[in-house]
């Protein structure tokens, strides 16, 4: 128990566990799907907490993560270009690629700019008409609405050297291919607060009467994930599967309507293949052929790029919830966040970092 | 990369037709678009930002509280970013 007397409300934390601990009859096995939230369970120590009341499987919420490698690897051919400025996410540049990653691109000499915000990218073209500036944008339903005013804006302004290296992935698609699959363990999800934040929930309801799992909204702070849970428990023992909102603070069912709206404007559903994962049916965005000139992938001849993964890596059954980081044969040895082999090693809401930077080397339990 | 970072809009202007503001993060200060929050929030409420954009107005003390419990989480990247970017 350790960890406990860091929370800022301990007892409130230590109240919430003994109901989960009260509540279940039996093991339960959660899913968190966003990475900011397998950040806070790993560093708290929730799930070592739990004990045997409930397992948490880590899922695939990290856009670094599931950003598949053809992408990273056209994200690369275009940041060499000595006519492009590459412009990305900070947390992007060090993702590998099939031979190096955006750092090592920009160490020979590309230009490689981080952007806080697409709107900075966009600026950026603006001030450098002679460049053509691509923006790698990436990120689920949360970011959408940021890269589509983007693309949006150039359109309206006229930008003519502006594009987008577009990987958007959509949250209820991949919970579905989870459920799908045959080795699936997952009883119940905390779907993602900022996700839900922009699309509401609408969209889980037939997930949960489909598959009888019952679905919470959750935020990213402990007690809001330990409520989460506990929300989560008492559905599956009183076999009810519903959507149920914690994060009333910052959710509500319809979520933003106007991001929503323009996201609809600028992209549409595509197949999009994630990163260790593999492809899923409509699971991600690009750009509408109205927005066309904004592509990066029609702009640039990004034809005949080949992948190679690391054969070592099993960041694939990671992402899955098939295996947890330590079973990984390279994980802490020769993957780490200093030389990392896989996404999910990368970036701080991967499971791999965070069960590196938090210790944790061997199950607890 | 989801999360977003609780914020007080200080400033509220017009930038070639899209809403923008000014937003103040714990003392730092930057532009931020207010495009999908334009009909509900004024010059010194609280909005979640999520790169660069107001994602939805949260309530002052919801706003504080969060922020301290992202510092303490380690869970302040997108503000490392601003900081360390020219706006």
């Amino acid at each position: 128990m350790k960890y406990l007397s860091e929370y800022r409300d301990p007892k409130v934390a230590r109240g919430l566990l003994a109901e989960i601990k009260r509540t279940v009859t039996r093991r339960w096995v959660l899913m968190e799907v966003c990475g900011g939230q397998t950040h806070t369970i790993v560093k708290q120590g929730l799930d070592e907490l739990l004990g045997d009341a409930v397992e948490m499987v880590h899922g695939p919420g990290c856009p670094v993560c599931v950003t598949p490698l053809e992408q990273i690897d056209k994200a690369l051919a275009l940041a060499s270009r000595p006519d492009v400025i590459f412009t990305s996410f900070g947390d992007m540049l060090r993702v590998p690629g099939s031979d190096c990653d955006l750092l090592a691109v920009r160490a020979r000499g590309g230009s490689v700019r981080i952007v806080y915000s697409p709107l900075d990218a966009l600026e950026l073209a603006r001030k450098n008409p002679d460049k053509e500036v691509v923006f790698f944008a990436v990120g689920f339903e949360t970011t959408a609405p940021a890269n589509a005013m983007a693309v949006w804006r150039a359109k309206e302004l006229g930008v003519k050297n502006f594009s987008v290296l577009v990987s958007h992935v959509t949250v209820p698609p991949a919970m579905v291919a989870l459920l799908d699959a045959p080795d699936n363990r997952v009883q119940g999800f905390l779907a993602a607060g900022h996700v839900c934040t922009i699309m509401g929930w609408t969209e889980y309801e037939p997930i949960a009467a489909k598959y009888k799992v019952p679905i919470v909204v959750t935020g990213f702070e402990p007690l809001d994930i330990l409520e989460g849970m506990l929300l989560a428990v008492h559905q599956l023992e009183e076999g009810r599967h519903e959507v149920e909102n914690q994060y009333v603070r910052s959710v509500r069912r319809d979520g933003n309507q106007p991001a929503q709206d323009l996201v609809s404007q600028v992209f549409e559903l595509v197949d999009r293949n994630w990163r260790g994962i593999g492809p899923i049916p409509r699971s991600g965005l690009g750009v509408r052929p109205e927005f066309a000139e904004f592509d990066a992938e029609r702009r640039f001849a990004l034809a005949g790029i080949r992948t190679t993964e690391p054969a070592v890596c099993r960041a694939g059954d990671v992402l899955r919830g098939v295996l947890k980081p330590f079973d990984c044969p390279a994980f802490g040895t020769e993957c780490t966040p200093e030389h990392p082999l896989g996404a999910p090693m990368v970036s701080s809401e991967g499971a791999c970092a965070a069960y590196y930077n938090y210790g944790r080397f061997r199950s607890a339990v | 990369m989801c999360l977003g970072i609780p914020g007080r809009i200080m400033e509220v202007h017009d930038t070639q037709g899209l809403p923008m503001g000014v937003v103040d993060f714990g003392g730092v200060r930057r532009e931020v678009c207010l495009a999908y929050v334009a009909d509900q929030v004024r010059v010194g409420d609280y909005a979640i930002v999520h790169v660069g954009f107001a994602i939805a107005k949260v309530d002052e003390e919801e706003a504080k509280r969060t922020f301290d419990i992202l510092r303490e989480m380690s869970q302040l990247d997108e503000l490392k970013w601003m900081e360390g970017l020219a706006s």
